[in-house]
């Protein structure tokens, strides 16, 4: 199993990584989990990759072999749809956080985003995480409620995924995420 | 038991295991978090030094005094470093010491791509390259043997890749490693030239075993399936050639210098045809040429850059697997200051009274682009204050009254205080601005000498700006509010004017340090008053945006320092009454 995972920093990509990763070690998998953050803490894009099987070398994922590109915003997904095999799944916040060269005004933030990954041989799954998160009671929980999607388009049972949440988010922040996650999964 | 374990986290394991008691670091990405996971070790005495030069000197003391130590940075640390570096190879060490450093091919988070390996030649010392969590864990206690073995230090060479990825890794109890006794041997410690004379011969005597120790040791592995392709590697670049070919035979260096040069003869006579995979500089394939054997590599290979799968199996096997189009012509996403960041007021004042500003290394760098573009300079840590001088040198005074050096808190002890001692004493005029955000930020958050906190959380002395430049003779010295756009256009404006040195300080923390309590507001933009001028966007804040008619505030991502709202004209920018 392959995935990215592409957000904008801030948004909280490197807890859903450790949550992949955990769940898939609670599975009894190899995995290799990795994170590059570039030089700013908020407002830079920030990718991870999670993969599992019986035997991972690489710890990442190439272009063309990625069952599920998880984006937390629509231009990060749109920048790693490459990476996506064919029928892979693009689980996206549909959520728009202009990047810099948009706000100056030198570049034009893509309007065809959502026509362009209906006409891809994937399958587009787009969600409003920030919604569901502020219905949560937290905007932070973007990632928990976008996982709640992912873990519903899965084959893995629902208990594991509680459980690796429950592994990896701080005791004060269980609850919120939790409801999160529920409200995720029970999207229709 | 296994643990999902980060690379750097499984170095400070392994330095645990391996009985470590001294453990030294100047924050650098990729190599922070090793520091960050050692302090959870109470058996480990450990420090943020000001600088790499300072911790590796701090480390080969606790060396020779008897206790395991290890020292972290990043490469471009390792040039700081280099000094006590190329003797500490010639005086040897007592008890182990391994020095960590961890490279960042293609540049993710640094101001150049180095190879660490060729230090280790320069110093003719040892370096060993891990490929994943486990293997750090492994090769640090490997490297510790070593260095006791061969009276060595050690260079444990990672990368962005391994540093930063997670993997599995199997935990083992500590090992019960006495303080050594204290070697008290001033004719290997005393490097005059006398005895270093001697040293200079047990180095080439010492190289020799390694190379012996480097064939016999299973650190090095050799690994045969399909005799047809033979690929010899390194590193993570083992894991991406394993992943695109696993059926070829490979020949890994667990150790990259010196190299096994019976196992190499062994394993390229035996492969029909072999690949020299490995990340950065030709450096295994030249000494393999050396030895008259016939290989290929950045031939086909990149010498710029991190290698994947991909550049692997497009060379050898002709065959991509990407099927679904890239779309083209997006909008990059440039790293950029944080919404509410205190570096954002400053610079836009920079840019504003137009100078001439020499930057340096930390978030603040990031003012040197859109749509701040408030940075002229920069180049290492601490070099601002000195090339500010330099501007000075060599366009005279009223040059220096048309520029700035900014530097950051931790950049200013780290290397930026030298600068600053030469400016007085050599009776510069110019105006250095420290940018004081109470932490080392671009790192994640490390404490250094002005957040008055050591790295386990102590308190300690806090130095202070204002009373160091005093001591050293500067008369102009001034505290300004970051977020006071007015007294910071004010006070820059007298400094750089001024027929002396001056120093200002513009203060207020991170917004991201955990604690601090900032007295913020909810703000938004009232359409009806907007004009849409989008002066409020020269702020560069994330947080802003232009809808085509009138600005706004994303909401998820403003944390309402108000800096945007002095900046409008027409009073748009507007409180959020809850
Ligand atoms: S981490 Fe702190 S100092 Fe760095 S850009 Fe963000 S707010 Fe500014
Ligand atoms: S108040 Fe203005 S400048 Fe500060 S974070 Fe919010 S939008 Fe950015």
């Amino acid at each position: 199993m392959n995935i990215v995972i592409a957000a904008v920093g801030g948004q909280g990509a490197v807890l859903a990584s450790k949550i992949l990763g955990t769940l898939a070690q609670n599975l009894g998998k190899d995995v290799k989990v990795s994170e590059v953050h570039g030089m700013s803490q908020r407002g830079g894009s920030v990718v991870a990759y999670v993969k599992f099987g019986e035997k991972v070398y690489s710890p990442v994922v190439e272009k063309g072999t990625a069952d599920i590109v998880l984006a937390f915003e629509m231009l990060e997904g749109a920048r790693y749809v490459d990476y996506l095999k064919e029928n892979g799944k693009l689980v996206v916040n549909t959520q728009k956080i202009d990047p810099m060269p948009v706000i100056t005004g030198n570049m034009k933030y893509p309007s065809d985003l959502s026509e362009k990954f209906e006409e891809l041989n994937i399958g587009y799954i787009p969600v409003d995480a920030l919604s569901i998160a502020k219905k949560a009671g937290t905007l932070k929980a973007v990632n928990v409620a976008l996982i709640g999607v992912l873990a519903k388009n899965s084959n893995i049972k629902k208990e594991e995924w509680i459980k690796a949440i429950k592994d990896t988010v701080p005791e004060k922040f269980l609850e919120l995420n939790l409801k999160a996650f529920e409200m995720g999964y029970n999207l229709e | 038991m296994k643990k999902l374990m980060l690379g750097n986290e499984a170095v400070a394991r392994g330095a645990y295991e391996a009985g470590v008691l001294v453990a030294t670091a100047y924050p650098g990405t990729p190599s922070t978090e090793i520091t960050e996971h050692i302090v959870k070790y109470p058996e480990i005495n450990s420090e943020w030094s000001v600088n790499e030069k300072v911790a590796l000197e701090v480390a080969i003391g606790s060396a020779i005094a008897g206790a395991r130590t290890v020292v972290s940075m990043k490469h471009v640390g390792l040039n700081v470093a280099a000094d006590p570096l190329m003797t500490v190879a010639y005086t040897g060490i007592n008890a182990g010491l391994l020095i960590i450093v961890a490279d960042d091919p293609s540049m993710h988070s640094s101001q150049n791509e180095q190879d660490t390996r060729y230090y280790g030649m320069f110093a003719k010392i040892p370096v060993l390259e891990p490929s994943d969590s486990q293997e750090c864990k492994d090769f640090v206690k490997l490297g510790l043997e070593i260095s006791e073995k061969f009276d060595t230090p050690v260079i444990l060479r990672l990368s962005t890749r391994v540093s930063h990825s997670q993997s599995l890794v199997e935990l083992e109890e500590k090992e019960k490693i006495e303080l050594k006794l204290y070697d008290y041997n001033p004719s290997k410690y005393v490097s005059a030239p006398a005895n270093a004379k001697k040293r200079r011969i047990f180095i080439e005597e010492r190289l020799n075993e390694l190379s012996n120790f480097a064939d016999s040791s299973d650190i090095n592995k050799i690994e045969y399936t399909n005799k047809k392709i033979g690929i010899i590697t390194s590193g993570v670049a083992y894991n991406y050639a394993k992943e695109a070919v696993s059926d070829a035979s490979f020949l890994k260096f667990g150790m990259s210098y010196p190299l096994p040069e019976e196992k190499i003869k062994e394993f390229v006579q035996n492969c029909d045809k072999v690949y020299v995979f490995e990340e950065l500089e030709p450096i295994f394939e030249q000494k393999i040429r050396s030895i008259g054997l016939n290989v290929i590599g950045k031939e086909i290979f990149p010498v710029v850059g991190e290698l994947s799968s991909e550049i692997i199996r497009n060379a050898l096997l002709n065959e991509s697997k990407i099927v679904i189009e890239k779309i083209e012509g997006l909008p990059q996403r440039p790293p950029v200051l944080c919404p509410g960041c205190h570096h954002r007021g400053p610079f836009y004042v920079l840019k504003k009274l137009k100078l001439h500003v020499a930057g340096d290394i930390g978030c603040y760098t990031l003012g040197g682009f859109e749509p701040l573009n408030a940075i002229d300079t920069t180049i290492c840590m601490g070099a601002s204050i000195g090339m500010a001088h330099g501007f000075e040198m060599a366009r005279g005074k009223d040059f220096a009254k048309k520029s700035v050096a900014v530097i950051g808190d931790s950049t200013f002890w780290h290397s930026g205080v030298t600068g600053l001692i030469d400016i007085v004493y050599n009776k510069g005029h110019s105006t250095v601005i420290i940018l004081d955000n109470s932490i080392t930020a671009m790192t994640g958050h490390q404490e250094n000498p002005s957040t008055g906190k050591t790295l386990s959380g102590e308190s300690t002395n806090q130095i202070d700006f204002e009373a160091l430049g005093r001591s050293i003779g500067i008369n102009r010295i001034r505290v300004v509010d970051a977020y006071d756009l007015k007294a910071l256009e004010e006070t820059i404006k007298e400094e750089v004017n001024a027929e002396e040195p001056s120093l200002i300080i513009t203060k207020r923390p991170c917004v991201l340090i955990k604690g601090v309590k900032f007295d913020f507001k909810d703000y938004k933009i009232d359409p009806e008053l907007c004009t849409g001028c989008k002066l409020c966007l020269k702020a560069g804040c994330p947080a802003i945006s232009f809808d085509g008619k009138v600005a706004k505030i994303n909401d998820s991502l403003c944390v309402g320092c108000g800096l945007c709202k002095d900046l409008c004209k027409f009073s748009a920018i507007v409180e959020v009454v809850k």
